[in-house]
């Protein structure tokens, strides 16, 4: 660094201000004031004290031996007081050799000169300095640079003096020294300081040569220990302090710089990032390169040949969303979409029309538009009016109108009518669903509230709770309605009993919740939901099951429950009894129905009326019980025709499986299409009779071999009978068919015995074989007669796992060998091949052949399609910006279309993935 | 190793029926009687097939997603392939078609009476007057009063036709042109005789060996292995003659190279009831005793045995997909089985009960009864009442045979043979690489070459076809099982989740349990919310399909009116 420091004369006298003032060699002429200013700020006050300094006609000159780091301003400053630095040297040698001649003059006088002229010297030191601390004062300068003022001048200039004085005793030859040295001095201001402290011998470092203790220097300036003293120095502003203040607070520490790997780090990751990014924007494409069916190199090719005409003629394309809806739209409606003229329909229109039909159209048309906004309008205004008197009123009226409509209708069109009634009802029913008029909204809280003390409000929740009555009240109404009208229905025909109406036979006999009221006989429930049998059962439950069991089973049946009956009855009417009731056994049982009627008639009082009716009831269970005992008999009958002994030693065989077989049946039965001919020649009741039997017959016992025999199937009519009947020709006829009829009729019974043996072989055959590996005799005593023990037993018996259920476990009457069949399974794929992780997979690409044996040469192409093709000497340019720009853009418009396409890529070259899956 | 794309086309044969499916040739002329309308029945038809088919592929595409489900969370590139392989399907299907709607363009027609009239009543005569006249042609009976009851065959083609009488008389003929090809009387009773795989050899059962001639008469073998036999059957893609005896064996022959293949013995008495299931080449018997039994060479029992009838089983007959069975019994019952599942679809009652059967390509069934023979229309479907036709022939009926590609039903019966017109019987559109009926000579020849080379192996006979495109399950857990324990880990299994360890008591059992219900819950709700989705979609698609009305939100509703709130 070079010296920062301005020279100038004030006074005949020159001063250089310097920032280094250790560095500055002291002269007998030129006085030093040792600040360090900063730059801009000692160029300010150096105005102000050029400006005092213009007026006293000192010439200044700059010279090249100026510091060249003086600042522009001082420059300009320079400039402006015109000093020439040449001229200001000229003058100092002017004044020296004045003054030595002075000197020179009064060395008679020695002591005294000198004297007065370092007084003279100290005074005009003294006013110097006061006057620098003036300009100090007025321009407030930075704190730094008064207190470098206030500590370090006055004491230096006083040591200046006190220096100075020796030399002066040495006389005229010290004069030219002294100027040397001056010039020395000055040219040192160049900036060859250094060199020239390093020639000096004395111990600067500790003692400069101004007594300045040097002492602290190695040490850091603390801005604390300099502002210290400002405080107890009243010259310094506040504002100064305050400032200063601020500063302290403010002081802040730079952070050191970061090591070289850590900023490496940070450059590589922020270029990471960005390669990253670049990178990243090709992924798309190259993934759905990757996915492409196939690729043909190089890329977007114009396809060859001719372009569609539609594709030349029409190059804008609907492509936006909003567009291609519109493009529907017109379309549809054919409406011109290239270019506006008129549509088809108003073309059509105008063919048609003269001028006039025209006009009065159009007149028409007007007048249609605005009444339908006059109507609008006015439909608007009367929705926003908010009164609501007015929309009750309304409504009233409304209402009124309806009925009227509706009696009309009544009368004209009674068929829209009862729709118009329906949907009253179907309305109604949804409020009911609805929580309104339960009190429970928003309004009726707010009445319920208020209804202690205004009168109103309670009028009007009594009214809606009157409306909720009325509506949850309305179900109860229909319901006696209805009752009402059975009646009368029941009153109408006047041919049945009364009692055959209490079981309602279309509702769920079981579910006495569907009949409106509770039945009073539990024994109801269980019976079918046939009328009549219903009403039999009432009385005669017992014979309802006789016909399906065999007869012996029924008679002790029979007596049980005359049994069960007679202990109800007992303990019904506890005392009165006739001891003649417990012989009924051997009696009709209608005739024992008959006697209870007419004991519980005598017993329990019962009215003349009930006595009718239940006269009449007897009456009917005796018929019903002629009609089922003819069809019994006939029953009979055809089982003694059909069934001979050995098939009963069969059932009893058959006992155990015969659930299956059964459900077969069933299943035959399911099977044959209803074909729709009701029998005939059967009695009413009949279908419903067999079909309670089947029901009890399945739970009961097993198959009925008669009824497997004779089960109808679609019978088939067919128009030519056969005359030749095949297999032996020429066999005796008579004999033979008759035979054969007989062995047709039974050639199912051992059928389906042996099938069934069959099957539980089978399954028997499958199950686990218990090991039992018990060594008698082993661990206790052995012997003739001795068993070993169950523990022991039990712990040496080995039991294997089930197998897995049987194929044919739902199937009754068929065997599915489980046999393993290991012949195929020598060909089968017993580890997967390579790229197949699961046998799922494996399979599927087995089902899918790919040869063009089993596909059409189209399938073939499009399966076996090669990956990638590239063109002959085409040349494969890698892809472009340009292409991702396009891919991008090409992206955006498919997805502003719609959804995207379903991609179909079969790509045929699995062995490159394979590779990469390898890879991964 | 296992060359698999040997399997895969061996297996795909059966799995795609008899090779219906490969029409790379353009059909031959109308096989159908001219001027016969024709409705519907054969679009349907295919169309059935084709759902079938998809089906199979929707089956497979299950199972492709249950594996992916499976995998996803392993490896994600799996997903992309197994949607690839299924993609593959979906072309093949659609291809194949496309092709079927383009190419197959023979349909076939059914009689259709006028108003109040039945078809079964239109007598042949009538409807030979009324086609065309090679089709008429068609119609004609052979009087063999002779050598009486005849049982016949024809060769895979449909073009040429065995006869053989009880009584001995073998005669061959291209029954088309009626020219006979040979003729010859064997001397003793004639039991069934067969075509083998071409026109070229036929195999006579006789009364104590089977013989085997060529199609000018001379007699190529007599095999002694095979003795009483009753019925033969010919499984074309296996070359193999399945013959069943009167001691109640079935044995098989493999022809190609004469050596006998397996032989059963099924103990259940005398087998004169036997037909095969062309699907899968498995032989059903059926018994005295009421039950049709189903059979492999690979396997010494039953692989299925099914009481059908409480009498005896008369005749048996599945249809070409595989997917019916139709048998009648001594109870005068027709009954319709679907081989599927096993159980009977259609019971019948025939009053005179049927004696032989015979199902048609396109699923027409003739059922002899007497010396009728009626002729039924879609049996499994709807439960029909009376027959699609009727005839009346002269003796009682002793062979009953479709033609293959013709509307033709041969009958043998004790007077000869007749030659009936079935309207909508055959199959229109032949495969002209599997059985073409307008083969030359040469095209024989290398068709015969082909067809051996793509011989199937009597292994692979079983009654799942496509059991040899499926992994061996067996084997597979046992290697499986073997590999995890060399490896110490499953490689298949899912990574099971393990519950981080926490410090400071938060990993208390109970909270353990809870991380892992709620990570199991978390699946499931994936498994769930993905399905719901799918139906939804699904419904979605539905709703859009039904009415244009859909839920989705157009471009121009933001142009509506709000509705006020």
């Amino acid at each position: 660094m070079g010296v920062m420091g301005l020279i100038y004369l004030y006074n005949g006298h020159i001063k250089i201000c310097t920032e280094d003032v250790a560095q500055t060699p002291a002269t007998s002429v030129a006085r030093f004031c040792q600040i360090s200013y900063p730059i801009w700020q000692h160029c300010r006050q150096q105005k102000d004290f050029c400006d005092s300094l213009a007026g006293s006609g000192a010439e200044f000159t700059t010279t090249d031996r100026l510091p060249a780091h003086v600042c522009t301003c001082c420059w300009r400053w320079s400039l402006y007081g015109g000093f020439n630095m040449a001229k200001i040297l000229k003058k100092n040698k002017v004044s020296t050799k004045g003054t030595k001649k002075t000197l020179n003059k009064n060395t008679g006088t020695e002591k005294t000169p000198e004297k007065s002229s370092s007084a003279k010297r100290r005074e005009r030191k003294r006013k110097t300095v006061g006057k620098l601390k003036g300009t100090l004062k007025t321009t407030k300068k930075s704190p730094i640079e008064k207190l470098d003022l206030d500590n370090v001048d006055e004491d230096e200039l006083l040591n200046e003096g006190e220096e100075i004085i020796p030399s002066e005793d040495e006389g005229g030859s010290d004069d030219d020294r002294k100027h040397q040295k001056l010039l020395e001095a000055i040219s040192a201001l160049g900036g060859k300081k250094k060199r020239r402290l390093a020639e000096r011998s004395e111990a600067t470092i500790q003692i400069s040569e101004f007594s300045v203790d040097a002492k602290g220097e190695g040490e850091k300036i603390n801005l604390s220990d300099l502002i210290q003293t400002i405080a107890k120095t009243p010259a310094v502003s506040a504002q100064t302090k305050s400032h200063l203040k601020k500063l302290k607070l403010e002081e802040k520490t730079v952070d050191s710089p970061l090591t070289k790997p850590e900023t490496e780090r940070i450059q590589r990751n922020v270029a990471f990032q960005k390669s990253s990014e670049e990178v990243s924007r090709w992924q798309s494409i190259v993934k759905q390169n990757l996915k492409a069916e196939q690729l043909v190199f190089p890329l977007n090719q114009e396809a060859p040949g001719p372009k569609p005409l539609e594709q030349v003629v029409c190059g804008w394309k609907a492509r936006t969303p909003l567009e291609q809806e519109i493009f529907r739209l017109l379309s549809v409606n054919k409406q011109p979409i290239n270019d506006p003229v008129l549509t088809p329909i108003e073309e059509e229109s105008l063919k048609a029309m003269s001028l006039e039909d025209a006009k009065i159209r159009r007149a028409e048309l007007q007048k249609a538009r605005a009444l339908q906004s006059y109507y609008e309008a006015k439909a608007r205004r009367e929705r926003s009016i908010k009164s609501k008197k007015y929309h009750k009123v309304q409504n009233k009226a409304k209402r009124k109108e309806f009925v009227k409509k509706f009696d009309e209708m009544l009368k004209s069109d009674p068929v829209s009518a009862l729709e118009e009634l329906q949907k009253l009802e179907l309305g109604r029913m949804k409020e009911r669903m609805s929580l309104k008029h339960q009190n429970s909204g928003k309004w009726a809280k707010s009445k319920a509230i208020m209804a202690k003390y205004d009168d109103g409000a309670r009028k009007a929740m009594q009214q809606q709770l009157e409306v909720n009555k009325d509506l949850t009240q309305k179900l109860a109404t229909t319901l006696s309605d209805e009752e009402g009208e059975d009646d009368g229905e029941t009153s109408e025909p006047d041919m049945l009993p009364d009692f055959v109406n209490e079981v309602e036979p279309g509702q769920d006999p079981a579910n006495p919740w569907m009949r409106g009221q509770l039945s009073k006989d539990p024994v109801d429930l269980t019976e079918p939901s046939v009328p009549e049998t219903a009403a039999a059962v009432l009385i005669s439950e017992d014979e309802e099951e006789g016909p399906e069991e065999t007869e012996e089973e029924g008679l002790l049946r029979g007596f049980a429950e005359r049994r069960k009956q007679r202990q109800e009855q007992e303990a019904e009417n506890e005392a009165a009894k006739n001891q003649d009731m417990e012989v009924m056994t051997e009696e009709n049982k209608a005739g024992a129905e008959k006697a209870v009627a007419s004991h519980d008639a005598a017993d329990a009082d019962i009215a003349d009326d009930d006595e009718e009716e239940e006269e009449e009831l007897s009456k009917f269970t005796n018929l019903f019980q002629e009609l089922k005992d003819s069809r019994m008999e006939a029953e009979a009958s055809a089982m003694v025709a059909e069934v001979s002994e050995p098939e009963c030693a069969q059932l009893q065989q058959a006992m155990f499986r015969i659930k299956s077989l059964e459900d077969m049946d069933l299943l035959d039965q399911e099977e044959q299409a209803d074909p729709a001919e009701p029998n005939a020649e059967a009695p009413q009741p009949a279908p419903l009779e067999s079909k309670g039997a089947d029901k009890k017959r399945k739970r009961k016992r097993g198959i009925d071999l008669a009824e497997v025999l004779t089960k109808e199937a679609t019978v088939i009519n067919v128009p030519l009978a056969p005359t030749a009947v095949e297999g032996a020709e020429g066999a005796a006829h008579g004999q033979e068919e008759q035979r054969d009829v007989i062995k047709e009729a039974f050639a199912g019974d051992d059928v389906i015995s042996d099938f069934l043996k069959d099957k539980r072989r089978e399954e028997e055959a499958g199950r686990p074989k218990v090991v039992d590996l018990t060594l008698p005799g082993w661990g206790e005593w052995g012997g003739q007669g001795l068993q070993p023990s169950k523990k022991k037993r039990r712990r040496f018996r080995l039991k294997t796992a089930p197998p897995p259920p049987r194929k044919d476990g739902g199937l009754a009457s068929v065997i599915i060998s489980e046999k393993r069949d290991s012949s195929v399974s020598m060909h089968q794929v017993g580890a997967l091949p390579h790229p197949f992780l699961l046998p799922e997979q494996f399979e599927v690409t087995m089902r899918a052949p790919v040869g063009a044996t089993w596909n059409t040469r189209q399938a073939v192409k499009k399966i076996t399609m090669p990956k990638i093709v590239t063109k002959v000497g085409a040349i494969i340019q890698p892809m472009s910006r340009d292409d991702l720009l396009k891919h991008s853009r090409k992206q955006e418009e498919e997805g502003t279309a719609g959804e995207p396409k379903k991609r179909k890529a079969p790509q045929r070259k699995r062995s490159q993935k394979r590779h990469k899956k390898t890879k991964n | 190793m296992i060359p698999l794309c040997l399997y895969r086309q061996v297996s795909e044969r059966y799995w795609q029926g008899s090779g219906e499916e490969k029409k790379d040739e353009a059909p031959g002329g109308s096989h159908v009687p001219g001027d016969q309308p024709a409705p519907l029945g054969s679009q349907t038809n295919q169309q059935t097939r084709a759902s079938e088919k998809k089906k199979k592929y929707k089956a497979a595409e299950r199972h492709g997603k249950k594996a992916i489900t499976r995998v996803c969370q392993s490896a994600c590139d799996d997903h992309h392939w197994n949607t690839r392989i299924i993609a593959e399907s979906e072309i093949t299907e659609k291809e194949s078609a496309r092709h079927d709607q383009l190419l197959l363009q023979e349909d076939a027609g059914f009689l259709e009476g006028d108003e109040d009239e039945d078809t079964c009543t239109i007598s042949q005569e009538d409807i030979a007057d009324a086609v065309d006249i090679t089709a008429g042609a068609k119609y004609f009976n052979l009087n063999l009063s002779q050598f009486g009851p005849y049982r016949l065959d024809y060769s895979k083609t449909g073009r040429q036709l065995l006869l053989g009488g009880r009584r001995g008389h073998v005669a061959c003929l291209d029954w088309q042109t009626k020219q006979l090809l040979c003729e010859i009387n064997v001397m003793e009773t004639v039991n069934d005789v067969k075509w083998l795989h071409s026109e070229a050899m036929y195999a006579v059962a006789q009364k104590k060996w089977l013989y085997i001639y060529d199609s000018s008469g001379i007699e190529l073998h007599c095999i002694r292995k095979f003795n009483d036999v009753l019925r033969m059957q010919f499984l074309p893609y296996h070359f193999l003659l399945a013959t069943a005896s009167a001691t109640g064996f079935l044995q098989y022959l493999d022809v190609s190279v004469g050596k006998e293949v397996a032989a059963v013995g099924t103990k259940a008495g005398r087998l004169d009831v036997m037909c095969q299931n062309p699907q899968n080449a498995i032989i059903h018997l059926g018994h005295s005793n009421g039950t049709v039994t189903l059979w492999s060479p690979n396997q010494k029992e039953a692989i299925v045995k099914m009481l059908c009838h409480h009498g005896g089983v008369r005749s048996v007959a599945v249809d070409k997909t595989g997917t019916y069975m139709v048998t009648s019994g001594m109870d005068k019952k027709l009954k319709v089985f679907d081989l599927r599942s096993f159980k009977p679809f259609q019971s019948y009652f025939l009053p005179a009960g049927a004696s032989s059967l015979a199902l048609s390509h396109r699923g027409l069934l003739s059922a002899a009864t007497g010396d009728i023979v009626q002729v039924y229309r879609d049996v499994w479907n709807t439960p029909v009442k009376k027959p699609y036709m009727a005839h009346k022939v002269h003796g009682a009926v002793w062979g009953l045979h479709f033609c293959p590609y013709e509307d033709v039903l041969g009958v043998g019966h004790g007077e000869g043979f007749t030659s009936m017109l079935v309207p909508g019987a055959g199959e229109p559109n032949f495969d002209g690489l599997d059985s073409n009926p307008y083969r030359s000579a040469k095209q024989r020849q290398e068709w015969e070459v082909k067809a051996l080379l793509e011989k199937i192996q009597p292994d692979l006979i079983s009654l799942d076809p496509g059991k040899l495109s499926q992994v061996d399950y067996a084997t597979f857990k046992q290697k499986h099982q073997d590999k995890v324990k060399v490896l110490g880990y499953d490689p298949l299994a899912r990574d099971k989740f393990k519950p981080r360890m926490r410090k400071k008591g938060r990993s208390s059992t109970g909270g353990v349990i809870r991380r892992k219900n709620q990570v199991a819950h978390e699946d499931k709700r994936i498994i769930i919310t993905t399905l719901k989705e799918k139906a939804e979609s699904a419904k979605e698609r539905k709703k859009n399909n039904n009415g244009q009305t859909s839920a989705v939100r157009s471009a121009l509703d933001r142009f509506k009116k709000r509705a006020a709130p």
